[in-house]
């Protein structure tokens, strides 16, 4: 089959841009090198929507920043993705740091982000009672906001596949060539147009195609996670006033009521070592502690690392870098924030360049996979009712129903692993990180997608659970 | 003379005993209770031990049942009756105490099940 | 409305409703969100249960049946695969099933025997990758004595808790390598037998104030490395030991499961972290009672079953004839003693004896266990050994207990 169009990645930058061309008129695919949409940076990030005040003033971070923390509130309404504009504050600790909060204002204001002001030391300790005495000032941004990223790149990628999209697994691009006037991806895949989405191996495959070389260094991120029980210790994003010391780190609420903080900033080579060390968990926490006063540091339920895909000219690119061939590469913070306009600013160079037009029935709306636990309980009882499954509780920390696993799993691209379950429905993701429901949980994906239970995996290939049935010998 | 440090298994207490074995003179210090000696004079003579573990069920809707030796098998025959247990498959149904396999390596005990399975 | 709801159906759950049937009292529930009565023993396939309540040594199945056979001869009602998700302090229970849908329902008294969860491996915020093959013990004993899979080949273990050291040893019986138990702490979590039958059986080596300080592997767990801790718990560089392993089991602590006491708003112990109760084993709402891992970690089950069993009748003594509880006598855990169950005693109200249970902070050789009322000594016990890993208890008289107004339980030096 010949598409128009492929995307390579299916991160929330490759989810964002196929939500949009598939309002078009086009046959358009997805291409991702792991087994689900959202495996790569996308799933261990702040999970913040940025104001829009960090990035210089005329660069695409910048404008994508701002323009999607605009489209945020409205696009996850409509695919009734868990968001919230709880507003950040950055906190300035020493009056003769001041002169870089007041940057940081006006740099907001010729940005345009809305609603910016800089509030003192006890107007933030009104709001925040947490907040540590020794701040001094703060930059208060209302406009900010915490969202869910595996819902909205699952979301984004469901919606793209009820228009039509096609997705594709497991196959990592590693040839393309040009053959009469279109581009073939691996020897099987043809297209008239790609859309290079592949986050930290977006240089490799623009470089595949294109003289001027680009290079993603991946810079790592770890975090902690902490249990519920935190939940309103803050009520908005905090992040530090960057010194001469350092970047500092954030201590935000999730959508989910979590506590998280974080992320170090470390340089690597490899584009798949996400393993924290001890040396940056030691380092977040002791960052985090002069923001907030006692973080309850004994309600750690996790930790993990992300890896931003940092392009050494500091900019996104998002540009028709080779014939057909388009670039929407270098993503990294404010990536998952600017997702929404992204997806909008590449569907429509796309569609403008080839004279796409909408079409007259599409879908730009999505469904939520029902939450039980945050229903009220004649709700609740409602939908028990008209299917049972929503009854049988699975993982009892999150209060997780073999219902919604299945609806996890039913999905369009669904959950094909135990990281893809939780990913979804959160199942394994509470205090007890799946003890009790992993074994449930692998026996009804083996039961979904015809597998038996030791085929199983966490993640991917080769991240099998079991090694096997114990046999008579 | 052979001095031998154990610890005593025959409550929560978990003892330190020091046993000295002179022939077939054996003396037990650091126990508590006569629990203690009997323990540590037959750990230096015949150490044996219960063996549980599970064997392939048929025919039930779980593939395990759980079993034991009925009593303790000396300590050297564990994977002994290991191997027999590993190579034995039963068809359900099965209860409590039934004997799945008689004389279990040669021990002379039974290996009995631990649950009932339909 | 029923007399009392038992919210779950472990040893705990079924001890306590056999003691309510005992006492006269049948119109009960018990709820369990299990497809079988038993809890955690099911799995439990190892023998050394019930030496205190039947005088042999069972398996954990085998256990369990004594009481669900009880139960079942008596018509208790249960209901399986049931989930309660809320509780309130007008004791009205809410679950969910496949069969009942969303119900919610009253009762004159409830008793919680929910049990507790093991720690897992972000607690402990170990670095290093996330690949599959991690383990916490009890997921891995699951999956390999009920499911019947094969868990893994090459095995380390961090933590020297029972379900770990119960497991060294169920996989090297089933033809895994373990090469290593890793413990923190300079002594041992687990019951000495277990280290002597699970561990020194089949020299398997245990490190006392080890840990695992990274973890290798992007999809299966390839590696890990344990260096050893020094007094303030940190790694000390230059110590590490790297092994090959395809599993890492965490055996690294259990934690009471109140998430539903938390909803009705029980006051619970930061120590325990399980209900803080009274000598009827009464928590902080009136009418709701508690018992087993739930309330406080057990290291015998037996011990489980006969604080159930008062807790059982105790509840029953209260739907017949409620007490107004004026004045509490609160035992204060000193020099060692890191708690108490229960935490305060209502002298003017309780039966002849009160037993009161607790753990110890550390690992002592030739200590008294004393108590003292206002200063004066009460008791003494000698103990030759106190463990962590152990429970102990003293068990007080009432006429002791008249009219003083501090209670302490310590070690102190023999």
């Amino acid at each position: 089959m010949l598409y128009d169009a492929i995307i390579i990645g299916g991160g929330v930058t490759g989810c964002a841009i196929a939500r949009e061309l598939s309002f078009y008129d086009l046959k358009l695919a997805l291409i991702e090198k792991e087994e689900d949409v959202c495996s790569g940076s996308s799933k261990a990030n702040s999970a913040i929507v940025h104001a829009g005040f960090d990035a210089e003033t005329g660069s695409l971070k910048a404008k994508m920043n701002v323009k999607g923390n605009l489209l945020m509130p409205q696009l996850c309404e409509d695919l009734e993705v868990s968001y919230k504009q709880n507003g950040s504050l950055v906190l300035c600790f020493d009056e003769k740091d001041r002169p870089a909060l007041m940057e940081l204002y006006e740099r907001g204001l010729a940005n345009g982000v809305e609603e910016l002001k800089v509030i003192s030391g006890d107007e933030v300790r009104q709001i925040e009672p947490a907040i540590s005495q020794n701040v001094v000032a703060a930059l208060y941004a209302p406009t900010a906001g915490i969202v869910c990223p595996f819902e909205l790149t699952f979301s984004l990628a469901e919606n793209a596949a009820a228009n039509g999209t096609d997705f594709y697994f497991n196959e990592a691009i590693t040839k393309i060539e040009r053959k009469d006037g279109h581009y073939v991806l691996n020897g099987k895949f043809e297209t008239k147009a790609i859309i290079n989405a592949a986050g930290l191996y977006s240089d490799m495959i623009h470089n595949l195609l294109c003289e001027d070389k680009l290079h993603i260094q991946p810079k790592k991120g770890d975090y902690c996670l902490f249990d519920k029980e935190t939940t309103g210790l803050v009520e908005k994003t905090i992040f530090q006033l960057p010194t001469a010391a350092g970047k500092g780190v954030l201590v935000t609420p999730t959508v989910h009521g979590n506590m998280l903080i974080g992320p170090s900033a470390t340089v690597l080579d490899d584009k798949d070592n996400t393993a924290t060390t001890q040396a940056d968990l030691d380092m977040i926490i002791s960052t985090a502690k002069p923001s907030v006063e006692n973080i309850p540091l004994n309600k750690v339920i996790t930790s993990f690392s992300g890896l931003r895909a940092h392009e050494k000219g500091g900019d996104f690119i998002l540009k028709e870098s080779a014939e057909d061939f388009f670039d929407a590469a270098g993503i990294e913070s404010p990536g998952l924030s600017s997702a929404p306009a992204i997806g909008q600013y590449m569907a429509e160079m796309v569609a403008n360049k080839y004279n796409y037009k909408k079409k007259t029935e599409y879908v730009s709306t999505r469904e939520a996979i029902p939450c039980l636990r945050e229903m009220d309980k004649e709700s609740r009882a409602e939908l028990i009712k008209k299917n049972p499954l929503y009854g049988n509780i699975i993982c009892r920390c999150e209060e997780i129903s073999e219902g919604e696993i299945i609806d996890a799993i039913r999905r369009k691209p669904g959950a094909v692993s135990l990281d893809g379950v939780k990913r979804r429905v959160r199942a394994g993701m509470g205090r007890c990180q799946g003890g009790f429901c992993s074994p449930k949980v692998m026996e009804i994906l083996a039961r979904e997608l015809k597998l038996e239970v030791e085929d199983i995996n966490k993640n991917s290939k080769g991240s099998n659970m079991l090694l096997g049935k114990m046999e008579v010998k | 003379m052979e001095k031998r440090e154990l610890t005593c298994i025959g409550c929560p207490m978990g003892c330190a005993l020091t046993v000295t074995i002179d022939g077939s003179d054996i003396k037990v210090s650091g126990n508590t209770c006569i629990r203690g000696k009997n323990y540590a004079e037959n750990e230096v003579t015949n150490p044996t031990r219960i063996v549980t573990s599970t064997v392939k069920i048929n025919g039930a809707r779980l593939p395990r049942l759980s079993v034991k030796t009925k009593t303790a098998v000396p300590k050297d025959m564990i994977f002994q009756v290991m191997e027999v247990i590993t190579k034995t498959e039963v068809d359900a149904p099965k209860k409590i105490g039934d004997i799945i396999v008689s004389d279990i390596a040669g021990t002379g005990v039974d290996l009995i099940a631990t649950k009932n399975i339909d | 409305m029923y007399d009392v709801i038992v919210i779950g159906g472990g040893p705990a759950g079924l001890a306590a409703a056999y003691s309510l049937h005992e006492e006269g009292i049948d119109n009960i529930l018990i709820l369990e969100r299990d497809d079988k009565l038993g809890g955690i023993l099911n799995q439990c396939i190892h023998n050394g249960f019930g030496l205190h309540t039947f005088n042999e040594e069972l398996t954990g199945p085998e256990y369990a049946y004594r009481f669900i056979e009880k139960v079942n001869e008596a018509k208790i009602p249960y209901k399986l695969n049931s989930m309660v998700i809320d509780i309130n302090n007008d004791h009205q229970v809410t679950y969910v099933s496949k069969e009942d849908g969303l119900q919610t329902i009253e009762a004159k008294a409830i008793i919680l025997a929910m049990g507790c969860r093991e720690r897992p491996r972000g607690a402990l915020n170990i670095p290093g990758s996330r690949p599959a093959g991690i383990y916490s013990a009890g997921t891995a004993q699951r999956l390999m004595n009920i499911e019947g899979y094969d868990v893994g080949k090459e095995v380390v273990i961090l933590g020297s808790g029972d379900i770990g050291l119960i497991m060294a040893r169920r996989m090297t019986l089933e033809g895994a390598k373990v090469k290593a138990v890793a413990e923190i702490m300079p002594y041992s979590g687990g019951l000495k037998r277990n280290i002597v039958q699970c561990l020194n059986d089949y020299d398997i080596p245990l490190y006392l104030s080890h840990t695992v300080v990274d973890i290798r592997g992007k999809k299966r767990l390839e590696g890990v490395t344990i260096a050893e801790v020094g007094p303030d718990r940190k790694p000390i560089p230059g110590t590490e030991i790297d092994y090959d392993c395809d599993t890492l089991l965490l055996s690294v602590g259990l934690l009471p499961e109140n998430e539903l006491s938390k909803a009705a708003n029980i006051e619970l112990s930061r120590i325990t972290n399980g209900p803080v109760v009274n000598d009827d084993l009464q928590t902080s709402v009136d009418g709701i009672f508690a018992c087993g891992n739930v309330l406080h970690v057990h290291d015998l089950v037996d011990y489980v079953s006969s604080e159930a069993a008062l807790a059982g009748k105790k509840a029953a003594a209260y739907i017949k004839n409620k007490t107004a509880h004026q004045s509490y006598l609160n035992v204060t855990p000193k020099n060692g003693v890191r708690y108490t169950v229960p935490q305060k005693i209502d002298v003017a109200n309780m039966t002849d004896t009160v037993t009161l249970r607790f753990r110890v902070d550390n690992v002592y050789k030739k200590r008294f266990i004393k108590v003292y009322g206002d200063g004066k000594e009460l008791s003494k016990q000698m103990k030759l050994i106190l463990a962590p890993g152990e429970m102990e208890n003293v068990v007080l008289k009432k006429e002791q207990l008249q009219g003083i107004s501090e209670l302490v339980v310590c070690t102190e030096e023999a």
